[in-house]
C-alpha cells in the first residue's frame, strides 16, 4: 500500500527508532498504540506478530461469550484479525486499538451468528414477572438475597451463572452481552443489530427479567 | 424461611389503593420504568412517583433488588480474568492468524 494513501495519524512518533521498544519483561516488543499501527501500515511481521499476542486473548473471549463453542469463536477471531489487517489504513485514532478491535470481533461474531440463523426470536414469555388482574406484582418474599461474591465464589454457582446466560434466546443474551458485559451504548447496539434503540430497550429489560427468574434459586441462596 | 406472598382479597385492596392514590403506579407500570429508572433517564417527576412505590410496595422492591443483583452478577460472572490473558491463547491459532495475514 503507498504511503501517500495512509491517514494521517495525529501521534506518530517521528523517529522510527521509538517503533521498536523491548519492553521491561521480557524480549516481546513493546509499542504504543501509533506505533504498532504504523508498522501494520508498512507490513511488518513484526508489528502483525504483537498485535495478535497482545489482543487475541480479549478478542476470543468476546468471541465465545458471544458465540459459545471455541471453534466458531476461533473462525471468529481470525476473520477479524484479517479484517484489521486490511482496515488499517482506515484507522484514525479516534478510540483505542484495543476497542477497534473490540467493535471488529463483536461485529464478526454478530454477522457469524447471523450465517448459522442463531439470532432466533423465541419468545420468553414464561420468564417474564407476573401481575394479577389488579395489576399487583406476584413475587414470592426474599428474605435473604445472595451477595455477588458469595455465588461467584464458588466454581459451580458461576457456571450456573454463565450456563443460566446462555440458555436466554439469542435475539435477548445478545442484547444483554453486548450491553451489560461488553458495554457497547444502547446507539451502538441498535446500530449492530439492526434495530431501534427502543428496541434494545425493551429486549436489554425482558434479558435481564428472564435471567433473573432463571437465577432465583441461585440469587435466594437455594444452591449449594 | 417464609416465602409467603400477600393473600388475594389483600392485594386486590392494594391494587385498588395504587390505582386510586394520586402520584402512584401499579406494580406493572412501575415495571415499565425499571430500566429507565436504573439507567437515569426517568424526569424528576416520574423518578419520585416511581421511587415512592418503592417504598410502599414491598413486591417491586424485593424484585428490583434481585433484578439489580442479577446485572451485577452478569457482569461479574464474565469479568474472568483468565479470559484476557494471551499465554491461554493456543500457538496453533496464532499461528493461524498470522499464516492467513501472509496469505
Amino acid at each position: 500500500m503507498g504511503v501517500g494513501c495512509r491517514l494521517r495519524m495525529p501521534n506518530l512518533p517521528r523517529r522510527s527508532e521509538t517503533l521498536f521498544e523491548k519492553d521491561q519483561t521480557g524480549d516481546r516488543d513493546s509499542f504504543d498504540d501509533a506505533a504498532l499501527v504504523e508498522g501494520l501500515r508498512t507490513g511488518s511481521a513484526r508489528h502483525a506478530d504483537h498485535l495478535v499476542r497482545t489482543h487475541i486473548g480479549p478478542m476470543r473471549a468476546v468471541a465465545r461469550r458471544i458465540l459459545g463453542g471455541d471453534a466458531f469463536a476461533d473462525d471468529c477471531v481470525q476473520e477479524a484479525f484479517l479484517k484489521a489487517f486490511r482496515k488499517i489504513d482506515g484507522f484514525e485514532g479516534r478510540s483505542s486499538l484495543k476497542t477497534w478491535l473490540h467493535r471488529i470481533t463483536v461485529n464478526e461474531a454478530l454477522m457469524k451468528l447471523r450465517a448459522l440463523k442463531r439470532l432466533d426470536e423465541r419468545p420468553i414469555d414464561l420468564l417474564m414477572p407476573e401481575f394479577d388482574e389488579n395489576a399487583c406484582r406476584i413475587e414470592a418474599a426474599w428474605p435473604t438475597l445472595a451477595t455477588t461474591e458469595d455465588i461467584l465464589e464458588r466454581e459451580s454457582t458461576r457456571a450456573l451463572v454463565t450456563s443460566k446466560i446462555r440458555e436466554l434466546p439469542d435475539s435477548y443474551r445478545i442484547v444483554l452481552l453486548l450491553r451489560d458485559i461488553e458495554e457497547l451504548d444502547t446507539a451502538e447496539v441498535a446500530k449492530l443489530l439492526d434495530i431501534t434503540q427502543g428496541n434494545v430497550k425493551v429486549r436489554l429489560h425482558r434479558a435481564r427479567s428472564a435471567l433473573k427468574k432463571l437465577l432465583e434459586p441461585v440469587l435466594r441462596g437455594e444452591v449449594e | 424461611m417464609s416465602r409467603a406472598m400477600p393473600s388475594r382479597p389483600l392485594r386486590r385492596i392494594k391494587g385498588m389503593i395504587l390505582k386510586r392514590m394520586p402520584l402512584m403506579v401499579t406494580c406493572e407500570e412501575f415495571e415499565s420504568f425499571i430500566l429507565a429508572y436504573l439507567e437515569d433517564e426517568l424526569p424528576r417527576r416520574q423518578r419520585v412517583v416511581f421511587e415512592f412505590h418503592l417504598k410502599i410496595c414491598r413486591e417491586c422492591r424485593d424484585y428490583l433488588a434481585a433484578y439489580r443483583r442479577t446485572v451485577e452478577l452478569g457482569r461479574a460472572a464474565f469479568a474472568d480474568p483468565s479470559a484476557a490473558v494471551p499465554d491461554t491463547v493456543p500457538e496453533d491459532l496464532i499461528a493461524a492468524v498470522l499464516d492467513a495475514r501472509d496469505a
